[in-house]
């Protein structure tokens, strides 16, 4: 990677004094050992009026694995970030990143500190500076044309004019668009040492993704280098966020599965792409220990907005808050459960375990067992449920295990409710049979409430493009008719009855946002008919009492089998 | 019924009064090598003297021991509640461990010995009760010179009154065993002799033929025999008495030889001289025990099958059917042999039983796990044991008509139903090879019809988690078991729930392949000569080199039509494309079955459906170009690395050139090496650009298939390459035929080579070398057998070689390895290639399992739990670059 610095001067105040602020004699080829590989400083122009000194950095691809060996590849970066160090085709030997910045300041050490001993002067004076960097990776670039972009927000305010070029991904293939790095040239009379120390600071910002282990002295280090103008920089929240990212992600390190990280290698894809339950990078939810709510809508909106996955979701949003309708939700369904008066609770497809805290607050649920697919979430579930410090017959209500609702389970049977809770429309719809055969027909527990969005809604989802889905993970989403539809033949199929409730606000035309369907064991409805609105009889067979049971069903060798 | 009841060495209760020390001739006890031994008597009788006498420090578990463990005083009798709780822990420990134990207690209160009965019954092990029945006086003296003992004589009396009250009824408490020692000399003089168990042949290492359910089928046996090498042996009359084993090998039978078929005497006659004769074992079925019970005069419902034997038998002379009876008297429930690794009894046997000695294990031998229920054919439902067994012994048993024998969870059903029409058979083992012969005709009508199944699975079941999650061992046919460890099941289960297919088409996943191992040759990580020559030292000479076609792997299952696809997977549909971990190669369903269609309209036309008789194939494909699936992965990675390289090195460039001319020194080895970097970058581009090409719906794609997996009751796979290159030429050429302009299908270059000729390798070099010069990805090598062994050694079957080995090219690595890594081949030919082998071999074998289980028409959960194990293996830690 390269990275150029110009001055210009006259004879008077001659542009050569370069070579005395980085401490550099300009007619000296000089290398330094960093510890991504050698550096080279050298100096392609001299000369009173102008004089330039470029500093090469030859990153050991090589090298550079065998350092990341072993470390699980971040979260959210993906390929362009650490996840990339793991990989032998790699950016990192190309373009600015993190990596310069330590060269810059291994090289450049005195410099950035402004410290410059044989004309003490110097140091203090701004120069009229350009700072070239042919490729440098910036992360997170804003999608609509309209908004300034990351490199302007972050330089800009510094006093530097920015001039970015994006670079074509490849010019035989236009279709693919641009790359995420920019040519970029900074133009700006500052002290060299600012400058420095805005580079070292910003880029690993534009990054997205340090390169090395954050240290516990990263907090000094960034406040060493944007002393003096950090703190009064307009995005100085973001800055620190995104510098300290891997702090906060290191917690969610831990609980990233290789396994899976390798499957969605095999895939070409991004691990993401399968981990989808994971918390973004940066969720500081564990380190506020308040409980945060990231519940689905909050993630929803963020999808919505148009931000991608792998921007910041909080950048994106903020300012635009979606309805509290999770919690809606959950308050519907925590009714329901109590007026049927279940104890042993299902939350299948628990995911990180929000119901699951509210369930545990209701002592008549005496047995809490969540499932969910993603080994990933239940870690993030049992972690943010506190499950290893509530009291011991606290902890003894709650279970979580993993399990896919498409295959049969002999432990989730003899259960008083089950609770699908935004769940089947992550399932392909052509896969519901087995999951309507692994709940209702063989788990078949008494009661199971099954919630999902009502895609009349989404036209009054402001933030939600037409035809789009409310969640990047959803395979459909269904209108009130169809939901009722399927809640209706599934009844009748397996033995229940169903009736029908709204989630949240109820418009005249298109609905609630969220449908719930309550189903109810056929033998058990007539003595405990709750007051819900909407109640329907199996459709298929009127008069007929319940005739599909389960044991006539599908297959009875897999009731033999269960064990 | 137990097999050890030794009655003579009952004698409790005779009613003598213990003589005083009289000196005693030496008392031998039977003691069987598995056992609860119960010492009775009172306190001072001597029991841990005689404990320690006879028995290891470790077998006996003494009450005072416990007490001590527990309260630290081991006299401290208010502990002697948590002290037995402890004591029967052990005890419990110790039997489920299948150890001897001996309980150290007084013992004398029915109480106690009622709760180590049922220790022993729990762990279906013989409780054995010894009875030293030792004057109260002399106890009381022992007692008074231990001065820790401080209770008063009372308690021993109270005690001795207790074990004179129990002797009577030892035997009704449960005890198989009671020996009654009577006074200080008889215990003094006891000797104890361990006894093997009967069912206990470890020592007998085989080899050994173990034959299915015969059924009186005779002349199907005589034929078996012979085909397994047996010479038969016969009477005057001709009748066979025995047969010869071939040296070494020795005959065991599964049971159930009689009954149903046409001449129960005569297998019989020929099974029970065998056995005499050293040359076979026989474990008893079902149908022997009821046999057994009829000739003995007992009352049992004749059935059917039952009718036959008595029939026949009333033909034969009174002395035989004595030999008869006295022969299935005689049988032992189950056998363990092998140094522990096989055991062999009629209907399967769960680990835990294995070698136990009760009436549980007996019945569960001869009958099986019952669920209780029966089925719509009146037969009793079985437990699915074999499902869940997870034992280190191999079980063979009968029992239950299969269509194909085949392994599950390290067990095996031999029972082809040769009485019903089908065939018997015999498992060779150690070499774990199935030989059957068909039955003559169909003897006895089935009760219900024999269906292609796995045992406890007649009828299918859906999908259960049990099936695939945790740690899990596979059953290959190929290459042994092969174990799933629980955490790649558990990301493979997110996978495949998530994104994969239903399970019901998905019936192969596709193996990774080894690379070529790695060439010493100036400039080259890959090169042909390292393929050839691993073949050649693995002594294959024939193999085939395939062009290496640079897309994204793709699995298809083509239906002929519809209905054939839900006649066959209960999907209906045309069929589906599917990527290396499950998922849908395509998002788009109407340019899936375009392609598909494609493909069945070249199928058709090239007449494959009809020549395989098949309503559908199953394809192992390259499909073309790159770019279609993995663009996202081109942008942010491939391209992203390139677009860097090209801003950046020209600029590097740009700046040395200004130094340099300026007349800066020492910057001309830089320069070179950034002008090596730079035309490395362009050559990194220009490799992966090749592989990339725009598409519109049909137009652009291609697809290469390389294998024609399977058809209906066939698993192609296992056919040679050539076989399978012919065919695919056929289907590339019907479709070139119809679409002159843009045909979809791709021919797969390839070229036969002989590892040992020169001139035969060095002129797949030079095709090998044009091919990558072109652009090639480069070519893999395969055995042209497919399936290749290495010699088999001591019996067993040789290890399987590897089905395949890449060679990229120079050039295509540079994708993988990095634009410049050739300048690193020092460090890269560092890498390591076992684990990467070791994973293809299991793979594969796993892919051919499933092809297998298809192929045998075995239900969805037998042929999904191979493809599954495959994705798990797939989470293996491997370098994903080899």
């Amino acid at each position: 990677m390269f990275i150029s610095i110009t001055t210009t001067g006259t004879d008077a105040q001659p542009a050569t004094d370069l070579g005395y602020m980085l401490h550099k004699h300009p007619e000296k080829v000089q290398q330094f050992s960093t510890a991504y590989g050698e550096a080279t400083v050298f100096y392609p122009e001299v000369g009173n009026q102008r004089c330039t000194a470029a500093l090469l950095l030859e990153v050991d691809p090589i090298g550079l694995v065998r350092r990341s060996r072993g470390r699980a590849p971040t979260s959210r970066a993906g390929s362009t970030g650490a996840a990339a160090l793991a990989q032998y085709v790699n950016d990192r030997t190309y373009a600015a990143s993190s990596l310069l910045a330590v060269a810059l300041r291994t090289v450049f050490r005195s410099a950035m500190k402004g410290v410059c001993v044989q004309r003490p002067g110097l140091a203090e004076q701004p120069r009229p500076l350009t700072v070239l960097l042919p490729a440098v990776a910036a992360q997170g670039e804003p999608s609509r044309a309209d908004e300034p972009s990351l490199v302007e927000r972050l330089f800009a305010p510094l006093g530097w004019q920015v001039e970015a070029v994006p670079i074509p991904l490849d010019e035989s293939f236009p279709e693919w668009g641009t790359s995420r790095y920019l040519r970029l040239e900074l133009t700006g009379t500052l002290r060299l040492a600012d400058a420095l120390q805005h580079l070292y600071v910003l880029l690993p910002v534009l990054d997205g993704a340090k390169h090395y282990w954050v240290a516990p002295d990263e907090v000094d280090k960034l406040l060493a280098a944007g002393a003096g103008w950090l703190a009064e920089h307009p995005e100085r929240a973001l800055i620190v966020r995104r510098y300290l990212q891997r702090r906060w992600s290191l917690a969610n390190e831990a609980l990233r599965r290789l396994e899976l990280v390798r499957l969605a290698e095999a895939e070409e894809r991004e691990p993401e792409e399968l981990d989808d339950a994971m918390p973004p990078q940066g969720d500081a939810t564990d380190e506020t220990g308040t409980g945060a709510d990231t519940d689905a809508d909050t993630g929803t909106a963020a999808h919505a907005d148009g931000a991608d996955t792998a921007g910041d979701a909080g950048d994106a949003t903020a300012g635009e808050r979606p309805l509290p309708l999770a919690g809606q939700r959950r308050a519907a369904i925590l009714d329901l459960l109590r007026a049927d008066g279940a104890a042993r609770v299902l939350d299948l497809g628990c995911g990180q375990g929000e119901l699951i805290g509210e369930l545990l607050k209701v002592r008549q649920f005496t047995e809490i067992l969540g499932v969910d697919v993603s080994a990933g979430a239940l870690a993030v579930a049992a972690r943010r449920l506190r499950l290893h410090r509530l009291p011991e017959r606290q902890a003894a209500r709650v279970r979580l295990l993993q399990g896919a609702l498409t295959y049969t389970n002999a432990r989730l049977r003899g259960y008083d409710a089950a609770v699908l809770c935004e769940v089947i429309e992550h399932l392909d719809e052509d896969r519901l049979p087995a999951l309507e055969y692994a709940v209702f027909g063989a788990a078949h527990p008494a009661t199971v409430l099954v919630t999902m969005p009502n895609a009349e809604y989404n036209v009054l989802w402001e933030s939600l493009p037409a035809g789009r889905l409310r969640h990047g993970d959803h395979r459909f989403e269904w209108d009130r008719a169809a939901f009722r539809a399927w809640a209706e033949r599934v009844a009748a199929q397996y033995g229940y009855r169903v009736s029908f409730q709204p989630v949240g606000p109820d418009d005249p035309e298109v609905g609630p946002p969220s449908q719930l369907a309550a189903f109810r064991q056929a033998e058990l409805t007539a003595a405990t008919q709750p007051g819900t609105t909407h109640t329907t009889h199996p459709a298929a067979q009127p008069g007929t009492t319940h005739t599909t049971h389960p044991a006539d069903s599908p297959s009875r060798a897999a009731e033999g089998s269960d064990r | 019924m137990t097999e050890s009841t030794d009655p003579t060495s009952t004698d409790p209760g005779t009613g003598a009064e213990p003589t005083a020390s009289a000196p005693a001739a030496p008392r031998r006890l039977p003691v069987t090598d598995l056992a609860l031994v119960v010492l009775v008597g009172t306190s001072g009788a001597g029991k841990s003297s005689f404990a320690r006498r006879h028995f290891a420090a470790t077998q006996v578990i003494s009450s005072d021991f416990c007490r001590g463990l527990v309260s630290d005083d081991e006299n401290d009798q208010s502990a002697s509640a948590d002290a037995f709780d402890v004591l029967h822990y052990i005890v419990g420990k110790r039997l489920a461990a299948g150890r001897l134990t001996v309980v150290d207690a007084t013992n004398v209160q029915p109480g106690a010995r009622k709760q180590l009965v049922a220790l022993a019954r729990e762990h279906d092990v013989l409780p054995i009760a010894i009875v030293l029945d030792v004057p109260p006086g002399v106890c009381v003296e022992r007692n008074r010179a231990r001065p820790e003992r401080d209770f008063g004589p009372q308690v021993v009396q109270r005690q001795h009154r207790e074990l004179r009250r129990s002797l009577n009824g030892l035997e009704r408490e449960g005890f198989r065993r009671v020996h009654h020692l009577r006074g200080e000399a008889e215990v003094a003089a006891a000797e104890i002799v361990v006894e093997r168990r009967w069912n206990d042949l470890r020592e007998r290492t085989g080899p050994f033929d173990i034959v299915g359910d015969v059924h009186g089928c005779r002349a199907e046996l005589e034929t078996l025999l012979d085909k397994l090498g047996y010479r038969l042996v016969r009477d005057e009359q001709g009748r066979p008495v025995d047969a010869v084993p071939p040296a070494g090998r020795t005959a065991v039978f599964v049971g159930d030889l009689v009954d149903r078929g046409p001449d129960t005497p005569g297998v019989l006659r020929l099974v029970m001289g065998m056995v005499a004769g050293g040359h076979a074992l026989c474990v008893p079925g079902n149908h022997e025990n009821k046999l057994g019970r009829a000739l003995s005069g007992r009352q049992v419902t004749v059935s059917h099958g039952l009718r036959e034997s008595l029939d026949q038998l009333a033909a034969e002379s009174p002395e035989f059917v004595a030999e008869v009876r006295s022969f299935i008297r005689d049988l032992v429930s189950h056998y363990v042999l092998d140094e522990g690794r096989l055991v062999v009894c009629h209907a399967g046997l769960p680990e835990k039983y294995h070698g136990r000695t009760s009436g549980r294990v007996r019945s569960h031998a001869l009958y099986g796990d019952t669920t209780g229920e029966t089925d719509e054919y009146g037969l009793p439902v079985r437990y699915p044991w074999a499902e869940e067994y997870r034992g280190k012994p191999l079980v063979v048993y009968g029992h239950t008509p299969v269509l194909v024998p085949s392994f599950l969870n390290n067990t095996i059903c031999l029972d082809t139903g040769a009485v019903f029409g089908g065939s018997l058979t015999a498992l060779r083992y150690p070499e774990r090879e199935l030989v059957s012969v068909p039955a003559e005709r169909e003897w006895y009508a089935p009760v219900r019809p024999l269906v292609s199944d796995a045992p406890g699975a007649r009828d299918g079941r859906p999908l259960d988690l049990a099936d695939v999650i945790g740690r899990r061992a596979v059953e290959t046919a190929l290459h042994g078991r092969i174990a799933v460890r629980e955490e790649n099941a558990a990301a493979a289960l997110e996978v495949m729930s998530r994104f994969a297919l239903d399970p019901r088409l998905l019936a192969y996943l596709p193996p990774t392949m080894a690379p070529s191992p790695t060439s010493q040759r100036e400039g080259y990580l890959e090169h042909p000569e390292e393929a050839f020559g691993s073949y050649l030292a693995a002594g294959v000479r024939q193999v085939v080199c395939e062009e290496k076609h640079m897309g994204s792997r793709a699995v298809l299952l083509v239906a002929r039509d519809v209905a054939a696809l839900e006649r066959r997977f209960g999907v209906a549909g045309p069929g589906a494309i599917w990527t290396r971990t499950g998922r849908a190669f395509l998002d788009d369903q109407e340019l899936t079955a375009a392609v598909l269609d494609r493909i069945r309209t070249a199928a058709e036309s090239a007449g494959l459906f009809d020549e395989l008789a098949t309503g559908w194939l199953l394809l192992d494909a390259e499909l073309l170009p790159w770019s279609l699936k993995a663009v996202e992965l081109l942008r942010r990675q491939y391209a992203a690395v390139g677009a860097a390289a090209g801003a950046v090195l020209p600029e590097v460039l740009d700046a040395l050139r200004l130094a340099t001319e300026r007349g800066m020194g020492g910057l001309a080895e830089l320069t070179e090496r950034q002008r090596r970097r730079a035309a490395d970058a362009t050559a990194f581009t220009v490799a992966y650009r090749r592989y990339c090409w725009p598409t519109e719906g049909l137009t652009g794609i291609r697809l290469a298939p390389f294998q024609l997996l399977a058809a209906e009751g066939a698993n192609l796979a296992a056919r040679p390459h050539d076989r399978h290159l012919e065919w695919l030429d056929r289907l590339v050429a019907a479709d070139a035929a119809a679409h002159p302009a843009e045909p979809l299908l791709r021919t797969t270059g390839r070229l036969l080579v002989d590892t040992a000729d020169e001139a035969s390798t060095a002129a797949a070099t030079a095709w090998w070398e044009k091919l990558t010069a072109a652009g090639g990805e480069g070519m893999v090598v395969k055995p042209l057998a497919s399936v290749v062994r290495g010699a088999a050694r001591e019996g067993r079957p040789g290890r399987l070689v590897q089905p395949g080995l890449k060679v990229r090219g120079r050039e295509y690595l540079r994708i993988i390895y990095g634009p410049d890594y050739t300048e690193h081949l020092g460090v890269l030919r560092g890498r390591a290639l076992g684990h990467k082998q070791s994973l293809a071999l299991r793979e594969y074998a796993l892919g051919m399992e499933a092809l297998d289980r298809l192929a045998n028409g075995e239900p969805l959960w037998r042929v999904h739990e191979p493809v599954f194990a495959v994705l798990a293996l797939e989470s293996e830690p491997v370098d994903p670059r080899l």
